[in-house]
């Protein structure tokens, strides 16, 4: 790979995303000092004020990488993905949201005149006599105002540019972080393409394993908040849908070592092609019963589906979306 | 053995074997509906399959429903080996309800993005 002269340069870039990623690299805590050592950060405006003209005025490709966390949800985004495309070797998907769609990909059940509405028009802390909606152009006193178009559709970057690396998790942890960087710098990356993490299910990774049953059956879906919870024991068990089956390695079981179900932050192994369709098969397979009325029951107790299985991955799933034509019909 | 055209087998080893994954890419492909043929309660060669796949239906349906995908559109039903009229009856009455209901029409998102560029 061509390196110019000096430290290798990257850029970290955030588009529809929490900040949690870029909070995530922070949390490197003293060792991003040995990543600052190895490489200048020559764009990163959550830290530091470079501008969109200076990413411009560099050369095509005089980026080793960019680390773009966050989905692409308006125009602007979409911009910028594009033009770091184009000035790095690498682009890289940091984090759930550019790597799978992550939490904002849930409006992808609604759409840009439905978000709208309710956040302009309806929300209850909102005052908007007039009804105001944002407007890409609008001309007052002589000078015209614009603003990114926001797309009905929140996207992955690799529904947009060409990725070549993804970098899992809702953030991110540290260790995944390093690794990744290390092998930047060694030169030592996977195939394009690859998460840069496990391709094995978190159950394989999780210092409960051992207590999970050989056959499990879910004779009762239970929340969180509605059980006190064995810190010692399997949570599928215990009747918590935990996503650990379907969901890629590499958090160290994080969320369950603080005795919480996994959320399925680090998306599907590479085997899986909708991770949501996966983890509800899973579900349904361990589902106590044969009646289908006690089916029924059992997984009413699931209260929100698509909130549930594709928590962060529904813009990256086979369906990518609600039906459109549904929501204009004010069906589902 | 004549039943209405529109349908296209995928021959499986067992209802069990119908990942959710499969009818999600076919609605994503395509087709305007899925019909998935099992063997009756209790005639599983093995076991469990045909209630693995009634649980897995029930829930794919709640999740398709929310997805803007209406119910009719996803079915399930018990049909044995010996049953060819009732494989002709389910096949032209789903034809027929789907044909009401029109085309599932699943637009590409990134077109969206094409078309505000160009206005």
């Amino acid at each position: 790979m061509r390196q110019p002269a000096g430290k290798p340069k990257v850029a970290f870039y955030w588009c529809a995303s929490c900040g949690g990623c870029e909070e995530a690299v922070v949390d490197l805590a003293e060792k991003i000092l040995d990543v600052v050592q190895a490489l200048d950060i020559v764009f990163w405006p959550v830290a530091l004020d470079f501008k969109r003209a200076d990413v411009e005025s560099m050369p095509d490709g005089s980026l080793l990488a960019s680390f773009i966390n966050g989905a692409v949800r308006t125009s602007e985004q979409e911009e910028m993905v594009l033009l770091l495309r184009r000035k790095s070797q690498l682009l890289i998907a940091f984090g759930a949201c550019a790597q799978i769609g992550g939490v904002p990909g849930l409006a992808n059940l609604w759409d840009r005149e439905s978000i709208f509405h309710r956040i302009y028009l309806e929300s209850p802390t909102t005052v908007n006599p007039e009804g105001v909606l944002p407007q890409v152009r609008i001309q007052e006193d002589g000078r015209e105002l614009s603003l990114p178009v926001f797309y009905d559709t929140v996207r992955p970057l690799d529904q947009v540019v060409e990725v070549d690396y993804y970098i899992p998790g809702c953030a991110p942890t540290p260790k995944v972080i390093l690794h990744a960087v290390q092998a930047l710098l060694r030169g030592e990356l996977p195939p394009r393409g690859s998460v840069l993490a496990p391709d094995r299910a978190l159950c394989e990774e999780c210092p409960r394993r051992d207590t999970k049953p050989e056959k499990l059956l879910l004779a009762e879906i239970r929340r969180p908040h509605e059980v006190f919870i064995d810190e010692g024991k399997c949570l599928l068990a215990q009747g918590l849908l935990c996503l650990g089956p379907a969901t890629r390695a590499g958090c160290e079981a994080l969320c369950i070592q603080g005795n919480m179900p996994c959320t399925g932050c680090f998306g599907p192994t590479s085997r899986v092609r909708d991770f949501g369709a996966k983890i509800l098969s899973a579900v349904a397979s361990i589902t106590g019963s044969n009646d289908e009325q006690e089916i029924e029951r059992i997984l009413s107790q699931i209260p929100d589906p698509v909130g549930t299985f594709y928590r962060y991955s529904l813009p990256a799933s086979l369906l990518r979306r609600r039906r459109r034509e549904a929501l204009a019909e004010g069906k589902g | 053995m004549k039943y209405a055209p529109n349908a296209r087998v995928i021959r499986v080893m067992c209802s069990g074997r119908v990942d959710p994954q499969f009818v999600l890419d076919a609605f994503a492909l395509g087709a305007d509906g899925v019909l998935i043929g099992g063997c009756h309660p209790g005639d599983c060669h093995y076991m469990e399959g045909n209630y693995k796949c009634l649980r897995r239906f029930l829930l794919l349906r709640r999740v398709l429903r929310e997805l803007g995908i209406e119910e009719e559109r996803l079915r399930l039903e018990w049909i044995s080996a010996s049953e060819g009229e009732k494989v002709r009856a389910v096949i032209n009455d789903m034809t027929e309800t789907i044909r009401g209901l029109g085309p599932l029409r699943l637009e590409a998102p990134e077109r969206e993005a094409v078309e505000v560029e160009a206005s």
